[in-house]
């Protein structure tokens, strides 16, 4: 875990420049899953930027959270062929099932829930992802046996 | 120019491609692009290792991008010594044993889930994969590698004439290699078909000491995967094609902006790149011709407007990906306020084609203003969907009919260039696909995302999922389309709730146009596009909403009710297990109740009541 003004890793990867701004802030969510309100001070302080500035760029792109994130990741495609195929409902089952909507983690922090514009796979749509495993062809009823098979495992 | 080291290579790189190809070992190829790995890739692969270990054979197992037919996902081709490739489809890693039995332990090729072969003429009955009826009517140039060799393979890529377009660039001067292009007549595949020679000319003549290029590989539409699969399946192709853009405008750097949803790519991209480099292929005088140029990654951080060419600048020195006012086009003052070239992942993985087989050869493609081929993702509700690659100029019915199989349910329409596209009818079906023909009818090429639907989806709900996807991406630089977005989204989410009245209708139609003109970038200026052009050719739909109340596909929410019809329910209890909120309840055997004020109309009670065996068609849904 990255404590106060720990970034020392990440700035040997850079030359600190501000054009390395979304990079740094990518490899800071990567270690620690979202981006933590004293590393952005630390970034500001060695990139010489304003925190404001740092926290207007990060919450203009959809990748950055601010929030620790829970056990189990789940993305749910809402990409075009995903919403013709089913995927509203999909998501409408699981936020029914896990008591949250997109963007927040369950209270026992085991599962976030993302509603994502397309993850790529649109031929084989609706496309849900537990984690980093891709799930094709789904339909609620997948769904909601690949949330049974974790919730028991 | 010095090209001992690559054409040793090359050597080297034949007798290797040469050795997959008439092997004493068999080769055992899985379809492995991030499509495939979703259909269950990863385990096939764990069922052939263990098949092949449990028995002590000997093969090599080669993980390749996709072929495009994705429907046939995932695909596992086998290719024993003096015979040609069979491909295998929808092999899931319980299929594995009978297919990999039938070839090493009876000498046989199995007929079980058999999709077509490699070789060039009939062979044991098998029908040539490329005569499927999706793959037949396709030109594949851009994809010519995808799905063939292994993309983590600089020799497979070499030995199929890999990097002789560049080294053709190099011995012609940066005004030949422009009039090549020129003369091919590509157009930017990005979506607005900007020819690419004409912004490397402005570009070159510019006076300054550096230069950029930049790969744009940030596939924002929802719906459409050509830059991924490309990408995932033949990586060196785009890259070949950076350094050849790269040598016309005289650029030193070169980016490749790409989504961070797209890990796959990513990782073959910096793959090909140290492959690359150990060839001297990147970096300073390259093949001792005098022009250096490298390549970094740039990863996108999920925003659909860094797709414009001013706001993925902006991205990429480290601001929000805000678009801003040209001129100064980019070619003129870009990235860094340097000369900058952005040119899509398509284009530039079709450039090598063109230096190496001639700009007329490409120009004989295509139609007379829209040259050569196109990739599409052909999805939605389309039979076989998948990516595919055809001549501008075939129309959208043998797309869909011939290619695609054509629908399950009634077609509806089909969708072209994402969310600043168009949605046509079926009067359309005719239309060639080029530049002219599709702005003519309100829709535009866009990036290639062909989406097409059937009579179970509703027009209306389909205009608000794009209007809300567009509003959720403006930038809010302008306000037309930072308000105006938002009002198109309130009006059709009243239409779509049955809350609107005709009055409505046409206030979209006046906002619509109200954002198109005022708003800066292309994503406000098509952003209303699929609302116009749905309420042009799908009226009566909109009526049926607004005056009926009624949802004629049956889809929006607020339209629609779940019913169970006492009569045929069982009481088998399996949609009362399903329910996620507990509206069905009821004893067993006993027909079920649904408390519609607790039903979030998810469908899975309809699901579980329609396809498992015990339960009947009990539940409807009715609009």
């Amino acid at each position: 875990m990255i404590s106060g003004d720990d970034i020392s890793a990440i700035r040997q990867e850079f030359k600190g420049e501000r054009e390395d701004l979304i990079p740094v802030l990518q490899r800071l969510q990567e270690q620690e899953g979202y981006l933590r309100s004293d590393a952005i001070r630390s970034v500001s302080r060695w990139l010489k930027m304003s925190e404001n500035e740092i926290f207007g760029v990060a919450t203009f792109y959809a990748q950055f959270r601010f929030h620790p994130p829970g056990e189990h990741h789940i993305k749910i495609c809402l990409g075009t062929a995903c919403h013709v195929k089913g995927g509203e409902e999909i998501l409408a089952m699981t936020q029914a099932r896990l008591n949250i909507k997109p963007g927040e983690t369950t209270a026992d922090q085991k599962y976030d829930l993302e509603r994502v514009a397309c993850l790529g796979c649109c031929a084989l749509a609706p496309v849900v992802a537990f984690d980093d495993k891709f799930h094709s062809q789904m339909s609620v009823l997948k769904v909601q046996k690949l949330l049974d098979e974790d919730r028991n495992s | 120019m010095k090209t001992e080291i690559l054409d040793a290579r090359r050597q080297q790189a034949q007798a290797k491609w040469d050795a997959v190809r008439q092997s004493s070992v068999p080769h055992i190829y899985i379809g492995a692009g991030s499509c495939g790995l979703a259909a269950g890739a990863a385990d096939t692969q764990r069922a052939v290792e263990q098949y092949l270990g449990e028995h002590n054979f000997e093969a090599r197992i080669v993980p390749v991008g996709c072929i495009g037919p994705c429907y046939l996902e995932p695909l596992l081709d086998v290719q024993m010594p003096g015979r040609p490739r069979v491909s295998y489809s929808n092999v899931a890693a319980k299929d594995v044993e009978s297919i990999l039995q039938g070839f090493f332990e009876k000498g046989e090729t199995p007929k079980y889930h058999l999709a077509g072969h490699f070789g060039d003429s009939e062979f044991d009955g098998v029908p040539r994969f490329f005569d499927l009826p999706m793959l037949k009517p396709q030109v594949r140039i851009v994809l010519r590698n995808c799905g063939i060799i292994d993309p983590d393979e600089l020799d497979h890529y070499l030995a199929r004439d890999g990097y002789k377009g560049f080294e053709k660039a190099l011995s012609m001067t940066w005004q030949e290699v422009v009039d090549a292009v020129k003369r091919s007549g590509i157009r930017g595949r990005g979506g607005a078909g900007f020819p690419a020679w004409r912004k490397w000319t402005t570009c070159r003549e510019q006076q300054s000491d550096e230069r950029y290029l930049i790969c744009n590989a940030d596939e924002g539409d929802p719906g459409a995967f050509m830059n991924r699969s490309l990408i995932e399946g033949d990586p060196h192709a785009v890259l070949e094609g950076m350094l050849i853009a790269g040598y016309a405008i005289g650029a030193c750097h070169g980016y490749v902006y790409i989504r961070a949803e797209y890990p796959l790519a990513i990782k073959r991209l910096k793959t090909a790149m140290a492959q690359m480099r150990e060839v001297g292929l990147l970096g300073e005088n390259i093949l001792g011709s005098g022009f250096s140029f490298d390549i970094k990654i740039k990863e996108g951080a999920g925003a659909f407007v860094c797709g414009e060419e001013t706001a993925l600048i902006a991205s990429i020195e480290g601001k929000r990906g805000m678009p801003r006012t040209r001129p100064p086009f980019p070619a003129v003052a870009g990235l860094r306020g340097k000369p900058t070239i952005i040119n899509n992942t398509e284009t530039l993985g079709t450039l090598p084609n063109i230096l190496r087989n001639g700009a007329e050869w490409y120009a004989g493609y295509g139609t007379e203003t829209s040259k050569g081929t196109k990739t599409f993702s052909l999805v939605g509700k389309v039979r076989r969907t998948g990516l595919i690659e055809v001549p501008l100029g075939m129309t959208l019915r043998q797309v869909i009919y011939d290619i695609g199989g054509g629908t399950q349910k009634p077609f509806k329409a089909v969708q072209s260039g994402g969310p600043s596209g168009g949605c046509l009818s079926e009067e359309f079906l005719d239309l060639p696909i080029d530049y002219e023909h599709l702005a003519e009818a309100g829709a535009i090429m866009g990036s290639g995302g062909l989406i097409v639907v059937d009579s179970g989806t509703c027009i209306v709900d389909m205009a608000k999922y794009f209007m809300t996807f567009t509003q959720r991406e403006s930038c809010g630089k302008c306000v037309p389309c930072r308000v105006g977005t938002r009002h198109m989204v309130e009006i059709l989410e009243r239409v779509c709730d049955g809350k609107a009245d005709s009055s409505d209708l046409e206030k979209l139609e006046k906002l619509g146009k109200t954002v198109k003109n005022g708003s800066l970038c292309a994503l406000g200026s098509s952003a209303p596009n699929p609302a116009l052009t749905t309420l042009k050719y799908f009226r009566p739909e909109f009526i049926a909403h607004v005056k009926d109340h009624r949802c004629p596909a049956v889809t929006c929410k607020n339209l629609v009710v779940y019913r169970v019809i006492p009569s045929k329910c069982t009481g088998c209890q399996r949609c009362v297990k399903v329910c996620p909120t507990g509206a069905i309840s009821g004893p067993r055997s006993e027909p079920h109740n649904l408390d519609t004020t607790k039903c979030i109309k998810c469908r899975s009670c309809y699901e579980v009541c329609r396809f498992d065996a015990i339960a009947g068609d009990a539940i409807v849904i009715e609009s």
